[in-house]
């Protein structure tokens, strides 16, 4: 009797939790048909996507570290769904710029690619993110095998702290938040690098 | 769908916190009415006094008074680009206000903003106006030309350029206080053909009404022909020099911001193309003109430079 009710909580959970996600992404284009944002509402639609895409993953890269330190296995399964929202807004944020900013103007974003080096590192945090996304299926997972699977997904740890400098490339000036989101994103990555080590040693 | 902005005032926020700014504010929500309604009534309000036509105004539309005055960069203020909105008006004080004036001139001395605002004979200048971080505006500025006021002072022959700098308090400024590591006061220079060529300007106000605060009040420089940060506002001190000074953002990234900063299409910005800028209120963004658009009148100003090599 109680296992189907269990269930059914978790689902309502899941629901929830991507009701929650899909948030900002809501309260951005409300905002944007609205002219809550401001005098320049493509930068600024562009601009929370990208926040939104950082925090995500951030969230994502946490999962384990904190799933670890606060003996809470049950997090594991809100791991892939952060991973997919973090992915979710970068797509957003990318097409935003292609679409709205740019308007399609291949020429010019291929400029901005091969010149501007902001740009440069956000395509490639982009296009890194993208076989991790693919990959994401359970399905994919066993038909990559769990070895391969983790390699691949690796990818995070350069991806990461690319997104970071991204953003902090992009500053003009004042870079204190976007180096915040880079010490955040390589204490994560740290996490992770210290409990390999502590596995090997474990192991052996 | 993003660019089709309601016309009236989004914001009931900055009209409630600063009560003063309401009649600013519906003078926004009036629209068009702002532009074609009654320049004569609003000057005597403003306490311009009349305000001239000038044929130095392009014919193009200007930006609504809203956006004019919530997307500025004021550092002093805040890094984004609403801050100043929401932090200079109850900040900084404008009056009492005086510029000093010194250096290689024959009668250093200081010029009361009051005393400017009524002897001057003012203008307004449709100009427009173009960030480096590649969006434009079209600002109706209130101002009298800068070669006015300094002839007042009679450069010497020394004066090769003009330095300027804003106010410098981090009482009023809460940006200076959280970006300390910045070398404050904010600082501009002009070379003094520059400084003396009749399209750069000394703005009290725009949309014929006195400057708000956080468009650089009581008085800045509007420089068309060259990217926004030369403009620099809320000016306490102009100095005539006979080397060229530093400036504030070339002192922060020499390798990105030149002391001459001429809009230019042909040459990027490490961090934008220069080749095109967003129109504030367009979707679509529009090709860069070089010298802004000013080239017959400035181009000269330059002949025989490396425009690539003094950017």
């Amino acid at each position: 009797m109680s296992r189907p009710v269990r269930l059914t909580a978790q689902a309502v959970l899941r629901i929830a939790l991507h009701g929650l996600c899909a948030l900002p992404a809501v309260v951005l284009v409300v905002e944007g048909l609205s002219g809550g944002l401001g005098a320049n509402p493509i930068e600024a639609l562009i601009r929370g996507l990208g926040d939104w895409g950082l925090r995500f993953l951030v969230m994502a890269l946490a999962v384990t570290p904190v799933r670890r330190l606060a003996r809470l296995p049950t997090l594991a399964r809100y791991r892939r769904m952060l991973g997919l929202w973090a992915f979710a807004y970068v797509l957003l944020h990318v097409s935003a710029y292609v679409v709205l900013d740019q308007f399609f103007d291949w020429a010019a974003i291929g400029n901005d690619i091969v010149k501007h080096k902001f740009i440069t590192v956000g395509m490639a945090a982009v296009t890194l993110l993208i076989p991790l996304a693919a990959t994401s299926t359970s399905a994919m997972i066993r038909r990559l095998g769990g070895k391969r699977w983790r390699t691949l997904h690796r990818l995070v740890y350069v991806a990461g702290p690319l997104a970071a400098i991204h953003y902090i490339w992009m500053v003009k000036a004042d870079i204190r938040q976007p180096v915040v989101y880079l010490l955040i994103v390589l204490l994560l990555l740290g996490c992770r690098v210290a409990f390999l080590a502590q596995e090997r040693i474990e192991r052996n | 769908m993003l660019i089709g902005r309601p016309r009236d005032i989004p914001s009931s926020e900055i009209t409630s916190r600063t009560a003063y700014l309401s009649r600013r504010q519906w003078l926004a929500g009036a629209g068009a009415l702002v532009l074609a309604g009654g320049p004569a009534a609003r000057a005597r309000a403003s306490g311009l006094g009349p305000i001239a036509k000038s044929t130095f105004s392009v014919d193009e539309k200007p930006t609504s008074l809203e956006d004019i005055t919530h997307y500025n960069n004021f550092y002093e203020f805040g890094t984004d680009k609403d801050q100043p909105a929401r932090n200079a008006p109850g900040l900084l004080k404008t009056r009492p206000w005086t510029v000093r004036v010194d250096g290689e001139c024959h009668h250093p001395g200081t010029i009361d903003i009051d005393d400017l605002v009524r002897t001057s004979a003012w203008e307004e200048r449709i100009y427009r106006h173009r960030c480096v971080e590649a969006w434009s505006m079209v600002i109706p500025w209130v101002g009298v030309p800068l070669a006015a006021v300094l002839s007042r002072f009679e450069p010497t022959g020394n004066a090769k350029f003009v330095a300027f700098e804003t106010l410098s308090d981090d009482k009023q400024m809460p940006g200076e206080r959280s970006l300390g590591m910045f070398p404050w006061p904010y600082r501009e220079g002009l070379r003094i053909d520059e400084a003396m060529h009749p399209l750069a300007l000394l703005a009290v106000g725009l949309y014929g009404d006195v400057l708000p605060a956080q468009n650089g009040a009581p008085i800045r420089l509007v420089v068309p022909w060259k990217y926004g940060f030369k403009g620099i506002k809320s000016i306490v001190a102009i100095r005539f020099v006979t080397e060229q000074p530093p400036t504030f953002w070339n002192m922060l990234a020499p390798g990105e911001y030149g002391f001459y900063s001429n809009v230019n299409p042909g040459v990027d910005h490490p961090r934008w193309t220069q080749a095109k800028e967003r129109r504030i209120g367009e979707f679509l963004r529009r090709p860069t003109l070089p010298f802004n658009g000013y080239a017959d009148q400035v181009a000269n100003l330059y002949s025989g430079m490396d425009l690539k090599v003094y950017f």
